[in-house]
């Protein structure tokens, strides 16, 4: 069936993909391999700025007490005389979760490599409804602008944390950030929102149309598993988020009362609201906010695994104990939205049903990493960049997963909620793992982007500066978030209790300034290699899957003539019998173990 | 250059699980003054059994990645599924994660049970940016409020009714200042007038939101005399840096005095 529906679409795909003007082809593209780039870079632009805000949240944390004259000069809004005001510091950490959770690290993974690598390695001309591709990056990018905007409405940005809970995010009066900031946040968050939506549609109709001659579900690389879940994730989560953005749009301007209870009284004013509540938003915002945080893992975990197999010249291990690790947790991701609400007076009978899910995603989360060990074992591993980005994303995999089990469980995380133990867990295996599955896309599959191989020595040199900074700037906050060190502090220093952590304070911070400095070495590299470097021919890392088997970068249509067929899984490296130590997808030889099974 | 970045990542591994094994050996949490020591047990348990595995696995990972690196004349295995130790480790990590579940389950129960009859009440209001404190009086009963009758001016902040009998003899602390007696259970009603806010001991492992809208208790014994910090937890505006406060465990027989010096 597959089969008859790619032809039929293959034609319409073809009419879109005649010669164009520069602004058809390059800006309003319906190509998937532009639009995917053009999302790509667009995510990387808000990383910049998201970055930006970080770095200035880490000078706040180790120096409350310094004035910053300079700053105050470029930032006068924020500093007044050179020190931060604590509203600019609400909006810093605001605005750094919303842009770098949805406007980069769903964006970059998904909306980037999904577009560039779904009919790629599918085997299809282009996604399944081009039009709606194009649209919804078209949709993004004004999102992006409504959200960058809203720094300069106003009293500023949004300022009620990434999570918004209201009522400081629906009582306007209750924080200077929840005046027009907030409303910008709510509909740049609904414009991104309608985005992903029409992206995910394509996702999953791509992958389950599309899909060539012979490429069963089970013969697609795992990095078109983890697209496929997170299309599926994104489709049925977001909803909520839509239904709960809107409901606090309408407490905000038109009088509702979805989240304000009776009895608010807010600068001595006592409000009219009645009946609402603001822990429907928490159940709203985490129903999206937990698949959300598998959105933007799984296409790390399924690029990381791609990536070793090819670098180990060796099969997966336990291919299909992956793709249902992956099912496991895209489905659990469902069920364990309340570990963030242990604390905030939930029926405690409901939080143990969260926390037995929550320790039963351990389950699949170890069996990806026992697979990934057992995947190097024997192996004959080649450190090229991308290697050595996919080795990271394991490690950080190992250091973030295994603190969610001390956070998991329900009565320790009263001590660690919402402390840096938490910031320590996210960045490391969220935000760590989806960033540095980004970098390994990036020179793994810049080839089928640029038609070029990202520069090697710098390429090197900027992993090595980002892991060792990544860790020295987020393993401490596990040791501070223990001691009780809150989150979202504008001065610590104010608690005697958090006065000795200073010092640690200071450390992270330097080594944040490291971590946002060796990007430049990204940037330089990616700019100067998508023009200057060295060419790159049709498979360079001597992969199996589809991709490789068309010219870098593909033209118009993917392949020239017809498209290929597929004889087996896309991990058949280092085949006994084999010529050569690897065997492509479209290799009808009849060795390996898989070429006969999953027909 | 191959060889080299194995041998670094092996390193940087090796640097990884040395510095922050010593690190953890240190005790972070801040002292224990209250009967929620079975917290930090279970914190200390999941430490032992999570710290192994993070030893082991990044061994693996580090060892691996040094000694399976291509070099001349190097055939990788093919090699890719082995149903016994995959049914194994999977079997294994969920024997442990049950471990855990039953434990932190049965902990869980622990710290959310009712207060003991015995326990003495008081009524915790966070508002944008102090914590109030009322204790119900001889009559054990909270008198009635009234979001309209608050009046920062009258200093009435939690808009107490003074014309309900109950309310007659409830006693109101000054803000941020809470008294409470040694080696006594203390159920705490916390509640919220404007935005959520979180009250956080950070000596007694004791944490819960206090949510508009909502009455939640919790429950804890102070079990070591002394003052102690109260923090807020939850983003709750410009000031919640500062919305902090003092938690004077004090004996028993003094906590009249003490309460009566406070108010004065």
């Amino acid at each position: 069936m597959a089969h008859a529906e790619a032809h039929l679409t293959e034609a319409h795909a073809r009419e879109g993909h005649g010669p164009q003007g520069f602004l058809w082809k390059y800006v309003f593209s319906k190509d998937h391999k532009v639009i995917g780039i053009q999302y790509y870079v667009t995510a990387m632009l808000m990383a910049l700025i998201a970055g930006t805000l970080a770095m200035l949240i880490r000078l706040q944390l180790a120096w409350p007490e310094k004035t910053w004259p300079g700053l105050g000069n470029i930032l006068s809004k924020g500093f007044s005389g050179g020190v931060m005001n604590p509203e600019f510091y609400a909006m810093l950490f605001t605005m750094h979760g919303t842009i770098m959770v949805f406007f980069v690290l769903s964006t970059a993974p998904v909306s980037g490599f999904g577009n560039i690598l779904i009919p790629l390695q599918v085997g299809a001309r282009d996604m399944a409804f081009p039009f709606l591709n194009g649209l919804s990056f078209w949709t993004f990018l004004p999102g992006c602008v409504v959200i960058v905007a809203s720094f300069f409405v106003g009293a500023g940005a949004a300022a009620g944390g990434w999570t918004s809970y209201p009522p400081l995010s629906a009582l306007r009066g209750s924080i200077p950030g929840s005046e027009w900031g907030q409303t910008f946040w709510i509909v740049g968050m609904v414009l991104f929102i309608a985005s992903f939506t029409m992206g995910g549609l394509n996702f999953v109709t791509t992958i389950l149309n599309l899909r060539t001659q012979g490429l069963s579900l089970m013969r697609m690389p795992l990095t078109m598993w983890s697209m496929f879940l997170v299309a599926i994730l994104g489709l049925l989560s977001f909803p909520a988020l839509t239904a709960g953005a809107l409901m606090l749009l309408f407490d905000r301007h038109f009088g509702t009362s979805f989240f304000l209870p009776g009895g608010l009284v807010l600068s001595g004013q006592a409000l009219p609201n009645q009946g609402g509540s603001p822990l429907l938003w928490q159940h709203l915002f985490w129903f999206l906010g937990h698949p959300e945080v598998y959105i933007l893992m799984l296409p790390a975990l399924g690029f990381t695994s791609d990536i070793i197999s090819t670098f180990s010249r060796k099969p997966i291990f336990g291919h299909k104990a992956m793709v249902g690790a992956m099912l496991a947790i895209a489905g659990l991701s469902f069920v364990v939205w309340g570990h963030h609400m242990f604390v905030s007076g939930m029926s405690p009978y409901i939080g143990m049903a969260f926390a037995a899910f929550t320790m039963l995603i351990a389950v699949p989360s170890a069996v990806k990493t026992f697979n990934w060990l057992a995947t190097l074992w024997r192996a004959r591993i080649q450190l090229t960049t991308p290697m050595l980005w996919a080795l990271g994303v394991v490690s950080l995999f190992i250091s973030g997963g295994l603190s969610g089990i001390w956070l998991g469980q329900s009565a320790p995380d009263i001590h660690f909620h919402d402390t840096y133990f938490v910031v320590a867990h996210f960045h490391l295996i969220m935000a760590g793992a989806a960033l540095f599955g980004v970098f390994g896309a990036t020179a793994f599959w810049f080839p089928k982007m640029f038609g070029r191989m990202m520069n090697e020595p710098l390429g090197k040199l900027h992993f090595w500066f980002t892991f060792v900074a990544y860790y020295c700037t987020f393993f401490p906050m596990h040791y501070i978030g223990i001691a009780g060190h809150m989150r979202r502090l504008y001065d610590p220093y104010q608690y005697e209790f958090l006065k000795p952590l200073q010092g640690y304070n200071q450390f992270i911070t330097m080594s944040a300034f490291v971590l946002g400095a060796s990007q430049v070495i990204f940037f330089v590299n990616f700019f100067w290699s998508a023009f200057k470097g060295k060419k790159a021919g049709d498979n360079p890392w001597g992969g199996n899957s589809l991709e490789w088997t068309t010219s870098s970068p593909p033209g118009h249509g993917n392949w020239e003539g017809e498209i290929p067929e597929v004889h087996r899984w896309p991990y058949d490296y280092s085949v006994p019998g084999a010529e050569g130590d690897h065997v492509m997808q479209t290799d009808p030889a009849p060795i390996g173990d898989n070429a006969k099974s999953h027909g | 250059m191959g060889r080299l970045q194995g041998l670094l990542f092996a390193l940087a591994t090796l640097v990884l699980v040395v510095v922050s094994t010593a690190l953890f050996t240190q005790d972070w949490l801040p002292p224990l003054k209250s009967d929620r020591g079975a917290i930090d047990h279970s914190i200390f348990i999941t430490l032992v059994v999570t710290g192994l595995v993070f030893i082991a696995t990044n061994l693996l990972l580090a060892f691996f990645t040094w000694k399976y690196q291509d070099q001349p004349g190097a055939v990788a295995s093919y090699w890719h599924d082995n149903a016994k130790l995959e049914w194994s480790w999977t079997g294994v990590t969920a024997v442990i994660m049950f471990g855990f579940l039953f434990h932190a389950l049965d902990l869980w129960a622990k710290v959310q049970a009712t207060a003991p009859p015995d326990a003495m009440l008081v009524e915790v209001t966070g508002q944008q940016f102090a914590w109030n404190f009322r204790y119900p009086g001889p009559d054990g009963i909270l008198g009635r409020t009234d979001a309209k009758l608050v009046d920062p001016a009258a200093l009435n902040f939690i808009g107490l009714d003074k014309t309900d009998p109950a309310a007659q003899d409830d006693v109101i602390l000054p803000q941020n200042q809470l008294y409470v007696p040694e080696g006594k259970p203390v159920k705490v009603l916390l509640k919220s007038l404007d935005v959520i806010h979180s009250f956080f001991l950070p000596n007694f492992r004791v944490k819960q939101d206090a949510m508009p809208g909502m009455r939640i208790e919790t429950w804890f014994v102070p079990t070591a005399a002394g003052t102690y910090e109260i923090a807020c937890a939850e983003h709750c505006g410009l000031g919640h840096y500062r919305m902090k406060g003092e938690i004077h465990v004090v004996a028993q027989s003094g906590l009249d005095a003490a309460v009566k010096k406070a108010l004065e």
